[in-house]
Parts: structure tokens; C-alpha cells; sequence
């Protein structure tokens, strides 16, 4: 135990480790922040579907041999989730049929590029890094870091200020609209947070593990609390407590960060269902 | 001038109608039950009155000095709203987001209007209490005091007893009339409950894909299409 301790506080000496602490703090706590909503509004899937597109347009950008590959990333992820929220109002195609066929698409169209057109000669081991976040987490850039830690403030304070306007759209979208509230702005507003949430997460854990970061402490703080902003905070402390200790194990043990991240929010979301039946 | 009037309005979606020829005014102070059989178009006619839907022809409009952001409306509950954490607290206060504008957070007197209406609704004492394990009855309440922080003036319900049982039920109609009578609160109603539409309303829209009746209660009652539907139609 003390000498994982004293490895611990060896690694806690790198800059690499601080700011790996530090980008998946800030992204804990956002993906957090909305998972509430996102699973409030039956939206869980949305995460998911963006995710594989934020995938898909990665290897665009790692095949078109973009140095700043967040510049392609970000607004296509923006543009879709956009798209799918509008789709998932009427229209012809149902909302989960559309989320489903963007994202294996996308998934399809990211990893043939990738293997067509790579430059790199360890394929596989590049994929897996993007679906899983094996290592991007550890190798950020100065730039990096503060992108994430702008990104994360915009995110937060978005968040802050429309809060009362996010509960009201989230609970019930035709009173909020019938009594004046732009609510379709609103869920629009909440789609672009989303997207943006997403491109960061994919640092930490991967494209295809983000959804589990965003939904996972939102449902383990549904299981105890009884009011919205009690579970918007629980839910943060949850993700942010997760991630910290997700990542230092990872660290000591030398496991991959993204999937030891989520794993500790399922081994929470456990403990948390268990409480909750018990104290019925 | 009326509080809302309804023009040659016809309703429905894309290709098909719904409703047509709908004529109607709305007067301060008056209890509207729009009664009909399933698939008459009666939510659709809540939603367009709303401005949730866009009417095919005609047009719907308000009038002195009601604005269309001070109509509260009490919708049928959804899926979504079952299982929600919120407490009572919080959804009632969510009615007043419309007086804050760009403002991002309540002022003490939107506080204030919340806690008022609660206690006119007699749900003061489940403030804390989360809104999924209260009672039908409860949550109905809880979206009434909602509605009230957004209007002072006009109320739409949408089939507001569904689901209720019948102590429950008598105890919100109670409630509907005293805010009709005692605070002046124009309601509009849309109801499968005939008999209790003819005891409390003052006036009756009857509509089943064209308007068959429109006018006071008492007429209705008289004439050919509302005695047919009362007597025959118990609980419809």
C-alpha cells in the first residue's frame, strides 16, 4: 500500500499526470452536469450516436492530415447532434432509428478511412486508441489542456446561467413553450452543449465509452435523490470523485484510464441502486 | 372584444382535418368545457389555442390585454414526468420562468407568487416532498399552482381528472370552481366527464370533427345533441 503511495506521488511529479488529472476533472464534471437531462428527456442514445460521429470525423481529420484535428471535430459533432435533435421531433424517420444509423455509419465510414488511408503503420492499435482513449488522455499538449479547460468553463457557465430554463424544458417541454419559453432553442442550446461535452470526453475515455461518463452518475444519483438540483450536484461529485480516483488507479496499476474510469462509475451506480432499495 | 376568439377555424395535420368550422369566443370569467369523443380534435384545439400547432385556415386570437405568454395550461402528464426527481418546490417555481425574460434566476417576488399559489392550492406542506411519490391528485395540484404562476387570467386543462379516482376527482373540480369563482380565473376545460362538464361549466363546445354545439350550459342541456350525449353518454 505505502509503495503505491510513494509511486503514486513519484507519477504526481510528471506535468503529463497533472494535467491529465486536471482535463478529466473539468470534463468529468461537465458530462455530468447534462447526463441528467440527457436521461431525463430519453436522450441517453443521443450521446452515443454523436460520439461514433465525433469518431467518424477524427479519422476524417487524421486521414486529410489536420494538425488541429478539434477544428473538423468539433463542428461537424455540433452540426449532427443538431440534426438529430430535429429529426427526433416528427419527422418521417423515428429519433432511435436515425441516432442508430448515424452512429454505425459514421463508425463504418471512420474506421474504413482509417484503414485505407493511414499513414501510420499500427492501425488497429491507432482505432483502439480512438474508440477506447487508451492513451490521449496522458500525451495532451499545453494546447490541449487549455482548450479543454476553456471549453469546460463555457460549458459550466452555459449551464449555470440557463439552469432554471434547462429544468423547466427538461420537465415538461409544452407548458414551458404554451407559457413562452423558447423551448426548441433550448433543446437546441442543450444538443450543442452535448456535442461539445462529447468532444472533449473522447480525450478521456474514448469515443466509445463518453456516453457511459455522462450517463452513468446522473443514474446513480437518480437512485437517492429527490430533487433536480440534488441530483445535478450529486451526480457531479459522483463523476468528478469517479474520474479522479478512476484515473490514479490507472495510473498505479498501469490499466487503460477510460475503461477504469467508467468501470469505477458502474461500481458507484451499484452501490447507489443497492442503498436505494434498501432504504425502501 | 373577448378574451380569446376562435374565426372559421379548421385544425388538423399535414393532409387530413381534424376539426372544421370552429367559431367561438371566450369571455372573462367564463368556465368552458370542450366535450367530445376521442379523436374529435379537442387537443389538437388546446394546442392550437397554445400556439403549439398552427391552425390550417382561420385564426385564433386573444384579446384585452391577454397576452399569449399568460395563458397557463395544465397538459395531460407524459411518460417523462412520472419517474422525474423533482420537488414540488422546484416545479412550481418553474411556472414563473416566463416573468423573468433574459433574467437567469428567480427574484424573491417570483418566490413570493410561487409559495402563494401553493398555499391556494393547499400543497404548502409537500414543498419539500418529491413530485414522483406524491399522489395523482397531489401532482395535479402541484401543476394547477404551476399554471397559476404563469397566469392570473386564463387556465387551460387538458383532461385534468384522467386517471384520478373519483374523491380525488370531486376534490380538483372543487378546486377548478373556486378559482373560477373566487379569484376570476377564466377557465377552458377539455373533458370526457359529461356530467361534471354540465354541472360546473358555464358554457359547452361540443365538437366531433365539426362544431356540433357551442353556447351556454343550460341551452345545452336543452338541446337535441346535448341531451343525446348526457343521457346516452354516461361517462364517455
Amino acid at each position: 500500500m505505502t509503495e503505491n503511495f510513494s509511486k503514486l506521488a513519484d507519477y504526481l511529479r510528471f506535468d503529463f499526470v497533472r494535467n491529465a488529472l486536471i482535463v478529466g476533472v473539468l470534463i468529468a464534471l461537465c458530462s455530468s452536469l447534462l447526463g441528467v437531462t440527457l436521461v431525463l428527456k430519453r436522450f441517453s442514445f443521443i450521446g452515443d450516436g454523436l460520439s461514433h460521429v465525433a469518431f467518424g470525423a477524427m479519422s476524417v481529420a487524421a486521414v486529410v492530415g489536420l494538425t488541429d484535428q478539434m477544428a473538423l471535430v468539433l463542428p461537424v459533432t455540433v452540426i449532427s447532434a443538431i440534426i438529430l435533435l430535429s429529426m427526433g421531433q416528427g419527422s418521417k424517420l423515428k429519433g432511435d432509428a436515425a441516432i442508430a444509423m448515424i452512429s454505425v455509419g459514421a463508425l463504418a465510414v471512420g474506421y474504413l478511412l482509417q484503414n485505407v488511408f493511414s499513414t501510420s503503420t499500427n492501425v488497429s492499435g491507432d482505432v483502439c486508441s480512438t474508440l477506447f482513449g487508451s492513451t490521449s488522455i496522458l500525451t495532451l499538449s499545453k494546447g490541449d489542456v487549455w482548450t479543454c479547460i476553456i471549453l469546460s468553463a463555457l460549458v459550466l457557465a452555459v449551464f449555470i446561467v440557463f439552469y432554471n430554463k434547462i429544468f423547466a424544458v427538461t420537465f415538461d417541454e409544452s407548458f414551458s413553450q404554451a407559457t413562452g419559453i423558447r423551448a426548441k432553442a433550448y433543446n437546441l442550446l442543450i444538443a450543442v452543449v452535448i456535442a461539445v461535452i462529447i468532444v472533449l470526453a473522447m480525450n478521456l475515455v474514448g469515443s466509445l465509452l463518453v456516453s457511459a461518463l455522462i450517463i452513468f452518475p446522473a443514474l446513480s444519483a437518480m437512485r437517492l435523490f429527490k430533487s433536480f438540483r440534488g441530483v445535478v450536484i450529486c451526480s457531479a461529485i459522483i463523476s468528478v470523485f469517479c474520474a479522479l480516483i478512476g484515473i490514479l488507479i490507472s495510473i498505479v496499476a498501469g490499466t487503460p484510464v477510460g475503461s477504469t474510469v467508467v468501470v469505477t462509475d458502474l461500481a458507484v451506480f451499484a452501490i447507489f441502486a443497492l442503498i436505494g432499495v434498501v432504504k425502501k | 372584444m373577448a378574451l380569446l376568439t376562435a374565426q372559421n377555424v379548421t385544425l388538423g395535420y399535414d393532409n387530413t382535418t381534424v376539426v372544421e368550422d370552429l367559431n367561438f369566443e371566450v369571455n372573462s370569467g367564463d368556465y368552458l368545457c370542450i366535450v367530445g369523443e376521442n379523436g374529435s380534435g379537442k387537443t389538437t384545439l388546446m394546442k392550437t389555442i397554445l400556439r403549439l400547432k398552427n391552425s390550417l385556415s382561420g385564426k385564433i386570437f386573444t384579446g384585452e390585454g391577454l397576452r399569449q405568454n399568460e395563458i397557463g395550461y395544465l397538459p395531460q402528464q407524459t411518460e417523462v414526468q412520472r419517474d422525474f426527481p423533482a420537488s414540488v418546490w422546484e416545479i412550481v417555481l418553474s411556472g414563473c420562468l416566463n416573468k423573468c425574460g433574459i433574467r437567469p434566476f428567480y427574484s424573491k417576488k417570483e418566490k413570493m407568487l410561487a409559495r402563494e399559489n401553493m398555499e391556494r392550492m393547499g400543497i404548502a406542506h409537500l414543498e419539500k416532498r418529491c413530485y414522483r411519490e406524491l399522489s395523482g391528485g397531489q401532482q395535479q395540484r402541484v401543476l394547477l399552482a404551476r399554471a397559476l404562476c404563469a397566469t392570473s387570467k386564463m387556465l387551460l386543462l387538458d383532461e385534468p381528472v384522467a386517471g384520478l379516482d373519483p374523491k380525488a376527482t370531486a376534490e380538483l373540480y372543487e378546486v377548478i370552481d373556486k378559482l373560477n369563482k373566487e379569484y376570476g380565473i377564466t377557465v377552458i376545460m377539455i373533458s370526457h366527464d359529461i356530467s361534471a362538464a354540465v354541472k360546473y361549466a358555464s358554457h359547452i363546445l361540443h365538437i366531433s370533427h365539426k362544431p356540433l354545439f357551442f353556447g351556454k350550459t343550460e341551452d345545452y342541456v336543452k338541446s337535441h345533441i346535448g341531451q343525446a350525449f348526457t343521457q346516452g353518454g354516461q361517462g364517455v
